[in-house]
């Protein structure tokens, strides 16, 4: 158990420098960052700002800096604020990630009944609508679908603001659309792994002991399928950040996102650095600490 | 010898396997009304794409101060010439839609085929050499993953200055993680099969038992993967238009059409909602076809 532990954070080591590596690629693919700091300034100045900031050292002695500095939380000064990046970042990051977790906690409460409906009534009516809409959530994009519910609620009925943050009932479009975006994929999988294990012959044994049906589906076959749900939580958490990224965009939601998109515009690379950088950061350790659960559920690879 | 007057029989009967194999996922496919449907309107919007200086109704750069935000036909106000309205300086948001079809399939196609052969590539090598090169490859497919696509896709392609090409190769260098997860654990279970080992035997060098032997029967996942990948690369490339990082042209684009629409929304509903429309059916079209070919090329299911 103690080797796998270390196996592991060793892994998630080298996973992080290859992250860094990524976003510090990001800064050199601009180009000549100095000209986007001192657009102004005669060419000089620049030589001396680019001499000084070690933008003419080699790659790799860049890199290790790069490396060096972000191990002490130091992206640079934002080139518009004028201000270290890290903190604008990290002020922004609760907002980011109460969005994230209200939608997944949306979407959670949906696509399990829904999903272990569908599982239970295989071919069913309810089944295949449940199938046609997920297959209409996976194709839409996520922009355009809190467009429309802006259109239908704040728009044409009035119940809900336009956007902003103040007041919970501004939250809601936006982690609706968010989890609209999020739902359907869950689905599909609550829905085959509960399939898997709904046949297996301890499930029906149980059934045949005589256990009510509401018992069996929830205390043998739910817990059973909760295993490859656990292992998808990671791969959740990462693609509803990126869609909440757009999705702070259509509603003005003061998240990391929204900084980001605004960064991104005003090619000011060391804000986008620092939130691509943490918000690689979150999933790497949340994909680590579902790794470590998994360990711990399932017994078989405890053993080993 | 004895190989050599066996051989012609034993072509035909793969030959006639082989049409026969084809008549059956031909006969799956058709007889699903979804998969029809998708498939109809994929023809639809490939034609458009294709044809979008002819069948567009108007011209889709010509604007008309007089004439803007013209609601749809059938609603108050209408005008029979613009059948779905107009947009904020009064062109045709038909006619728009059209040609932006022809960005949409363009990037769609084109940043796949940089994904497919990028991530089949290291998918075979990582399958087939394992050992070193595996881990480092995986290792490789880890570091992508963590970074949802999108972000990435956003920050390189500001970083490069925004074009078509840009969109192209961004989208594609950072969508190729699936297609070597899916063939790398092909070629994991294809390695101990008979067949494999019978090549080994009889002398194929790792070079030809890979291309000839592992790669084709990894083609009907690869299929099914990249129909779904070419939707999944279309709402990428939606997204960006509509954060604008886009293609960086005047030309029209869905995505940045429902950014336009965007800030009418209370004044012209249809302005933001026809361009979503589109994105929605095409991609729907796509990935119905894709599930489609994927029951009728897997053997195992029915």
């Amino acid at each position: 158990m103690l080797t796998v532990l270390v196996r592991r954070v060793a892994r998630l080591l080298v996973v992080l420098v290859g992250v860094s590596l990524v976003t510090f690629a990001i800064l050199q693919a601009s180009g000549d960052p100095v000209a986007l700091m001192m657009p102004e300034a005669p060419e000089s100045d620049r030589a001396a700002l680019r001499q000084a900031m070690g933008f003419n050292d080699p790659l790799p002695v860049q890199f290790a800096r790069f490396v060096g500095n972000i191990a002490r939380g130091d992206f640079g000064q934002s080139f518009f604020h004028r201000e270290p990046a890290l903190p604008l970042v990290l002020a922004r990051l609760p907002t980011t990630v109460l969005l994230t977790l209200l939608a997944m906690a949306v979407s959670l409460a949906i696509a399990l009944p829904i999903g272990i409906v569908s599982a239970i009534r295989r071919n069913s009516v309810f089944d295949h609508t449940a199938t046609l809409i997920v297959f209409l959530g996976t194709s839409m994009p996520v922009f355009w679908t809190g467009i429309m519910l802006i259109l239908l609620f704040a728009v044409q009925l009035r119940v809900l603001p336009v956007s902003g943050w103040e007041s919970w009932a501004a939250l809601i479009l936006p982690a609706a659309t968010l989890a609209t975006f999020s739902t359907p994929l869950l689905l599909r999988i609550v829905r085959s792994s509960m399939l898997e294990v709904i046949n297996l012959d301890y499930v029906r044994t149980a059934r045949a002991k005589g256990v009510s049906e509401w018992f069996v589906i929830c205390r043998h076959a739910l817990t059973n399928a909760a295993l490859p749900l656990v292992t998808v939580a990671g791969l959740q958490f990462s693609l509803n950040l990126g869609g909440a990224v757009i999705t702070e965009t259509v509603f003005a939601v003061p998240g990391l996102g929204r900084l980001i998109i605004g960064a991104i515009r005003q090619l000011d690379f060391p804000i986008v650095q620092a939130g691509v950088f943490l918000i690689a950061l979150m999933v790497v350790l949340v994909n680590f600490a579902v790794d470590m659960l998994y360990l711990y559920l399932n017994p078989q690879i405890r053993v080993r | 010898m004895a190989i050599g007057t066996l051989a012609p029989p034993m072509d035909a009967a793969a030959g006639l396997a082989h049409v026969a194999e084809r008549s059956r996922v031909w006969r799956k496919f058709v007889r699903n009304p979804a998969a029809i449907a998708g498939a109809l309107i994929l023809l639809v919007v490939i034609g458009a794409a294709i044809f979008a200086p002819y069948v567009a109704p108007h011209e889709h750069t010509r604007q008309s101060l007089i004439r803007r935000l013209t609601p749809p036909v059938w609603a108050e106000g209408g005008k029979a010439t613009y059948l779905l309205g107009t947009d904020q300086v009064g062109r045709d948001i038909l006619s728009r839609m059209i040609h932006a079809a022809r960005v949409s399939l363009i990037v769609g196609i084109s940043a796949v085929l940089v994904s497919l052969t990028v991530g089949v590539t290291l998918g075979l090598l990582s399958g087939f050499l394992q050992g070193r090169v595996d881990t480092a490859i995986m290792t490789v497919v880890d570091v992508m993953l963590s970074f949802p696509q999108l972000l990435l896709a956003l920050a390189f392609v500001a970083a490069l200055g925004p074009s078509l090409l840009t969109i192209i190769i961004v989208l594609g260098l950072t969508g190729w993680e699936r297609y070597t997860r899916v063939v790398r654990a092909e070629v994991l279970a294809l390695r101990e099969k008979d067949f494999i080992e019978a090549a080994r035997a009889i002398g194929a060098s790792p070079l030809r038992t890979l291309l000839r032997h592992l790669l084709p029967n990894t083609f009907s996942s690869i299929i099914v993967l990249s129909t779904l990948q070419v939707a999944q690369a279309i709402l990428q490339e939606a997204a960006l238009s509509f954060l604008g990082v886009g293609t960086g042209s005047a030309y029209p684009t869905w995505g940045h059409m429902i950014a336009l629409g965007r800030d009418f929304v209370s004044v012209a509903w249809w302005f933001p909602t026809f361009p979503g429309l589109a994105i929605l059916l095409t991609v729907l079209a796509i990935n119905l076809v894709g599930d489609r070919l994927r029951d009728a090329l897997d053997p195992r299911v029915g």
